[in-house]
């Protein structure tokens, strides 16, 4: 072979190589009628601004799919609904997804109320329902379901000892809690729960408390939880209730010692000078080694962008975003895996089957489909989350700091 | 058994809680007992004013106090507008609740359409400000909304009582043929009454904004409660919604002191149905 001949032959293969790239996309680009994937979502309602970061999480995953190969070589088309923080209002959506939009599959609403309303829907039509925030295991009986909020099968004992372990090996372990909760259902319950551990382990329960949901004057319980001075304040709050029991506590001149947020609105809380130091629960915070998990040097970044455009006040990936990803990966990983639709080939391949997520690797094979408690505690440290327990999941050079 | 600090500090908590109560329901009461409107909008606007005040705080960087300058006179303008609506559509008491439900959701509406779902969080160096007397702690903001809540009262019930325009109104609201036999000109009477309700929405919602985490449906978390104070202090009496508010948030506040805070919404309308028992001519 001559040098010339060697020459071409070798820029042949040089622009094959820069153009494969684009005939490979060229080819996998998705065609044919959508794949439609139907949920709703609290777009309005006291659960608005959480549930957005489930919108946007979503959006970002459905772009992402059709830019590849969306489902089965098929475009995907998300068919999202406002339930209205509304369970009533999401159940009859759900039935109308199913029965008039007649969708291909089904992705769970935002939080356990609108989970639960939805699951009756999804069971009675035989529909495979993943969704990512739902609370109370105990009560999500159907084989259909998929939870990424994994909190395995007993929250209400698993998470409050990982809270408690946590707080136990730093240099000044509480010995009291004053335990303040909302009476939604999931966070009744965990709290409740969390009563339990505590005085099994010794630890005294002063003050146990039950507020409505959507309380606005915090005034009257401020006051009992100061009259009690526990090392520990457990909050079983959602969304910005423990922004304004903190505030409350201020007016009286208190600050808690320690204070563990249930389900907090992450932003508002770390960037809150009361929230220096606050405690909650996560399953992904974007340092390692979460950010070596599935999809997240591909996820996080254009959250991050997204995020920040919507005006979100904290853009950046935690549990409910990532929870809401990790969704979305189940019902990728079921279709591609099965090459099928059909919702009961699915769910046994998900029962089955552990999915490699952005939370970490998932399993329904315990009971109700829970698999493992991923959750661990982190901490508001210079305005930002970082995991602090377990060890090995810490923030680089991060530990649970004293208060 | 709770301190006696405990207890203190709950009553004071309730007696400010019982402020802003009072402030909403100045407005409700008058319109209702006087107009024969049963304003639910009334709330709308309130909140929608707690917005404003937000949004000329955050970004125009106006002093609150400024903004309610702003915003009073504003909303008396928007009470002139819905009074001459509610006049063109012949709007009854029973209607009244309709049409005002629908209006209370449109603003509702617009203000998500503006503000978004997002809690909205107005930050000021006095939020958190509180003033100490012996072991007691009374947060400031809640204080001067409720000195407002008292002097407002004040003012209306002797405008009420000693002008001419107050007795006019009065007069027309218990038989408006009679007073009108009297040369009472109830129909321009009728607008400075909505104007003056809306404006007291706008007082109450810079407060608002002040003190509370602001959310679109925050709208509805006070209408059971402030019905009740307007029932229970007397329909057109400032006075006694004033009371009746300092009473079920004095009562809210010790139930959650000394019982559980789960059974505060219960207080409000335990109260109303003792009440309603002992005077069942109220309303």
């Amino acid at each position: 072979m001559t040098t010339r001949r060697r020459r071409f032959g070798c820029r042949l293969i040089l622009t094959a190589l820069v153009l494969l790239p684009f005939a490979a996309s060229a080819a996998a680009a998705p065609s044919g009628p959508p794949v439609r994937i139907g949920g709703t979502l609290a777009l309005t309602g006291p659960l608005a601004p959480t549930a957005l970061l489930h919108k946007l999480a979503g959006e970002i995953y459905v772009e992402e799919l059709n830019k590849a190969n969306g489902l089965l070589g098929r475009p995907v088309e998300w068919i999202l609904l406002d339930d209205q923080s509304k369970p009533d209002v999401a159940r009859s959506l759900y039935e109308k997804l199913v029965t008039v939009d007649k969708v291909d599959l089904l992705m769970g609403p935002y939080a356990t109320s609108g989970i639960l309303a939805a699951m009756g829907v999804a069971q009675r039509y035989q529909k495979m329902l993943p969704h990512h925030t739902f609370g109370m295991p105990h009560l999500a009986k159907y084989e259909m379901h998929f939870p990424t909020a994994a909190f395995g099968p007993e929250p209400q004992r698993t998470l409050p000892t990982t809270v408690f372990d946590a707080l136990a090996a730093t240099s000044k372990p509480p010995k009291s809690v004053a335990i303040v909760t909302s009476k939604f259902p999931s966070a009744q319950h965990q709290s409740s729960g969390a009563k339990e551990v505590a005085e099994k382990r010794g630890l005294k329960v002063p003050l146990y408390l039950e507020y409505e949901f959507g309380t606005r004057d915090f005034g009257a319980i401020a006051a009992r939880i100061k009259d009690v001075n526990a090392d520990l304040l457990w909050i079983g709050a959602l969304g910005l209730d423990g922004n304004q029991l903190l505030e409350a506590l201020k007016k009286l001149d208190y600050s808690p010692p320690r204070h563990f947020h249930l389900f907090p609105a992450p932003g508002p809380l770390a960037v809150a000078p009361d929230g220096k130091l606050a405690l909650s629960s996560t399953v992904f915070e974007e340092h390692p080694p979460f950010l070596g998990n599935a999809g997240a040097a591909r996820l996080v970044p254009l959250f991050k962008e997204r995020a920040a455009k919507a005006n979100v006040p904290y853009p950046h990936v935690d549990t409910q975003a990532a929870g809401s990803f990790a969704a979305w990966q189940l019902i990728e990983a079921a279709v591609t895996a099965t090459k099928s639709l059909d919702d009961k080939v699915l769910g046994a391949w998900l029962r089955k089957n552990r999915v490699p997520t952005l939370i970490g690797t998932l399993r329904f094979d315990g009971p109700n489909n829970y698999g493992d408690d991923l959750f661990k505690v982190k901490q508001v440290q210079d305005g930002k989350w970082v995991v602090v327990w377990p060890k090995e999941f810490a923030a680089p050079g991060a530990r649970l700091l004293p208060p | 058994m709770p301190s006696l600090t405990l207890l203190g500090q709950a009553v004071v908590s309730g007696l400010l809680a019982g402020g802003i109560y009072g402030l909403l329901a100045l407005g409700l009461s008058l319109s209702w007992g006087l107009l024969r409107l049963v304003n639910l909008a009334h709330f709308a606007l309130a909140l929608l004013g707690a917005y404003l005040t937000y949004q000329l705080g955050t970004a125009h960087q106006l002093p609150p106090w400024l903004a309610a300058a702003v915003i009073v006179p504003l909303f008396f303008l928007l009470g002139l507008g819905l009074h001459a609506v509610f006049t063109y559509f012949r709007v009854t008491e029973f209607t009244s609740l309709l049409v005002t439900f629908g209006l209370a959701v449109i603003l509702e509406s617009l203000i998500q359409w503006f503000w978004t779902a997002d809690y909205r969080r107005y930050e000021t160096p006095y939020a958190t400000a509180s003033a100490r007397v012996g072991p007691l702690f009374i947060p400031v903001l809640e204080l001067l909304a409720g000195l407002t809540a008292a002097l407002l009262a004040l003012a209306t019930w002797a405008w009420l009582r000693f002008t001419y325009v107050g007795k006019a109104l009065r007069a027309s609201a218990e038989d408006p043929a009679i007073a009108a036999a009297f040369g009472v000109n109830h129909r321009g009477q009728g607008f400075l009454l909505s104007g003056l309700s809306a404006a007291y929405a706008g007082i109450a919602g810079a407060f608002i904004a002040l003190i509370s985490t602001l959310a679109p449906t925050q709208i509805w978390a006070w209408v059971g409660v402030v019905f009740a104070v307007v029932i229970i202090g007397g329909l057109a009496n400032p006075v006694g919604a004033l009371l009746a508010g300092l009473l079920i948030g004095v009562s809210e506040s010790v139930t959650m002191a000394v019982v559980t805070p789960a059974w505060a919404p219960l207080v409000a309308f335990s109260v109303l149905i003792l009440i309603l028992i002992a005077r069942p001519g109220r309303v």
